[in-house]
């Protein structure tokens, strides 16, 4: 089956994209295309009999007043003028402005992990922020909390609508990034003070962006920054690959987990 | 399908996953537009979309739809050329090209949407994306602030480097000189 087989389905709305969705299995979802693009590029593109191409389908709102909701198809670009932190932090330290203004929040979330890194920054700010994300599920609507839903994406279908958050009360985002702005972050942490505590998370050091539970035990006993990141690499096994080494990520992880702390104004 | 490219529509046949950059090149022959990574890295593939720059190598066909596309085809024309344009040959901004037309449209887009002088960080945020392996960019930034000024199609900004025959400073007797 060639790329020109794939049939395009190119549903007019959030309702539609959810039928057209089905069980997903035979599907591939469209969205900005900054990551699917290149992969057609390169051949290897995820091959499948229908395409769902979500450009014409809304699911690109955002409404920040009360809780925060945020559509699948938002732009980086709207996100990072949004005000909503950490995530339009997270949103404005992506690539370039035509970038941002053609990637969504939903092929971030959804990112598959490169041959050469983990990708998809926004997920440590969404996990710190503790969203929830709505997505359909063989037919079904469904809200997961982040921490569940990046658990399972490799194991079931998800077509995702959007996402919600209570606005946290403070928040902050630090990154290690090379100097051209096509240089994915090699890591950020991303910290949200919420209700209940503070919730501090890493991308660029799993697969998918992971939370640094033993930094936020630390910041609830009322450690001090420079405390509290020492236990940011618990659990961890940063990855060798062709951003950084696994020697590097541990040497920095820490620091910006204090930068990010500190940023906050301490935990 | 139909395309809207500089104005005119084009009928187009490419299957509806192939790239705006490869549609326009290999289909239509509007050639500006250059395959520099085919990933999103370079800058060189940029056109307008509704006259917001964007990369084409990263748009599928279906996507692009009745949008207005332009390129440097559609910007100016031998001796009537846009402001960006004529600073750029003004200014020496462009030396193998490769880069130019992705520069000059996203340079045009900020200088529109600013509506007047745009200073030297907003150049550097709009031409992030774009990467040049000839000028070292000194140029480039200075000719899109001299567009947003409308300082073009003046003098020469620079001296001839061989300066005019003067007197030698040290008279050498029997010297030619
Ligand atoms: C030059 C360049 C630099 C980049 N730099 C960065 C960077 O620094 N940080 C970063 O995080 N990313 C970066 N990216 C990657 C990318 O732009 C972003 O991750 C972007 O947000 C992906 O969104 P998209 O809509 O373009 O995804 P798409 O390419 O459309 O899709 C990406 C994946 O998500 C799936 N998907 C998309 N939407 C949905 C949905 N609603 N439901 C279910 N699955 C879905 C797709 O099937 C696909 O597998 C960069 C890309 C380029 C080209
Ligand atoms: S060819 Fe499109 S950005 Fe390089
Ligand atoms: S002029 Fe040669 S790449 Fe820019």
């Amino acid at each position: 089956m060639g790329l020109s087989d794939s049939e395009i389905l190119m549903p007019a709305s959030g309702a539609d994209a959810v039928r057209a969705f089905g069980d997903g299995r035979d599907v591939t979802v469209f969205a900005g295309g900054t990551i699917l693009m290149p992969m057609i590029a390169y051949r290897r593109y995820p091959q499948r009999a229908r395409t769902l191409m979500l450009g014409r389908a809304g699911l690109n709102q955002i409404s920040a007043d009360g809780n925060v909701a945020v559509g699948a198809m938002t732009t980086l670009a709207a996100i990072a003028g949004s005000g909503v932190e950490p995530l339009a932090a997270a949103a404005r330290d992506v690539a370039d402005p035509e970038i941002r203004a053609q990637a969504t929040l939903g092929g971030n979330l959804c990112a598959p992990p490169s041959r050469q890194g983990p990708r998809g920054d926004l997920q440590a700010a969404l996990l710190a922020a503790r969203a929830e994300v709505r997505c359909a599920v063989a037919g079904r609507e469904r809200i997961e909390p982040i921490d569940e839903f990046l658990a399972g994406l490799d194991a079931e279908p998800r077509l995702v609508l959007g996402v919600e958050l209570e606005r946290p009360r403070r928040a902050a985002y630090s990154s290690q990034r090379r100097p051209h702005a096509h240089s994915y972050a090699v890591m950020a942490v991303a910290c949200a003070e919420l209700a209940d505590g503070v919730r501090v998370a890493a991308a660029g050091v799993a697969k998918r962006a992971v939370r640094l539970r033993s930094v936020e035990r630390a910041l609830a006993d009322g450690a001090a920054a420079e405390q509290a990141s020492a236990g940011a690499l618990d659990g961890l096994e940063p990855q060798d690959d062709a951003l950084a080494s696994s020697w590097y990520r541990r040497e920095v992880l820490p620091v910006l987990v204090r930068r990010a702390i500190t940023q906050l104004g301490g935990g | 399908m139909q395309l809207n490219v500089n104005g005119v529509s084009r009928a187009v046949s490419s299957p509806p996953l192939t790239s705006l950059l490869e549609v326009l090149r290999e289909e239509l022959a509007v050639l500006s537009p250059k395959h520099g990574c085919e990933q999103g890295g370079c800058g060189a593939c940029t056109v307008l979309v509704d006259g917001e720059p964007r990369r084409s190598c990263l748009l599928p066909l279906a996507a692009v739809g009745d949008a207005r596309i332009t390129t440097v085809e559609g910007l100016g024309a031998p001796g009537d050329l846009a402001p960006v344009q004529s600073a750029f040959h003004d200014r020496y901004a462009a030396q193998c090209g490769y880069c130019t037309s992705g520069m000059l449209l996203a340079a045009h887009a900020l200088i529109e949407r600013k509506g007047g002088p745009v200073d030297r960080d907003e150049v550097l945020d709009a031409l992030s994306g774009h990467v040049c392996r000839c000028t070292g960019y000194v140029k480039i930034v200075e000719a899109v602030m001299a567009a947003s000024r409308g300082q073009v199609g003046a003098e020469p900004i620079e001296q001839p480097l061989a300066p005019e025959p003067s007197q030698p400073e040290i008279e050498i007797a029997g010297s030619p000189a």
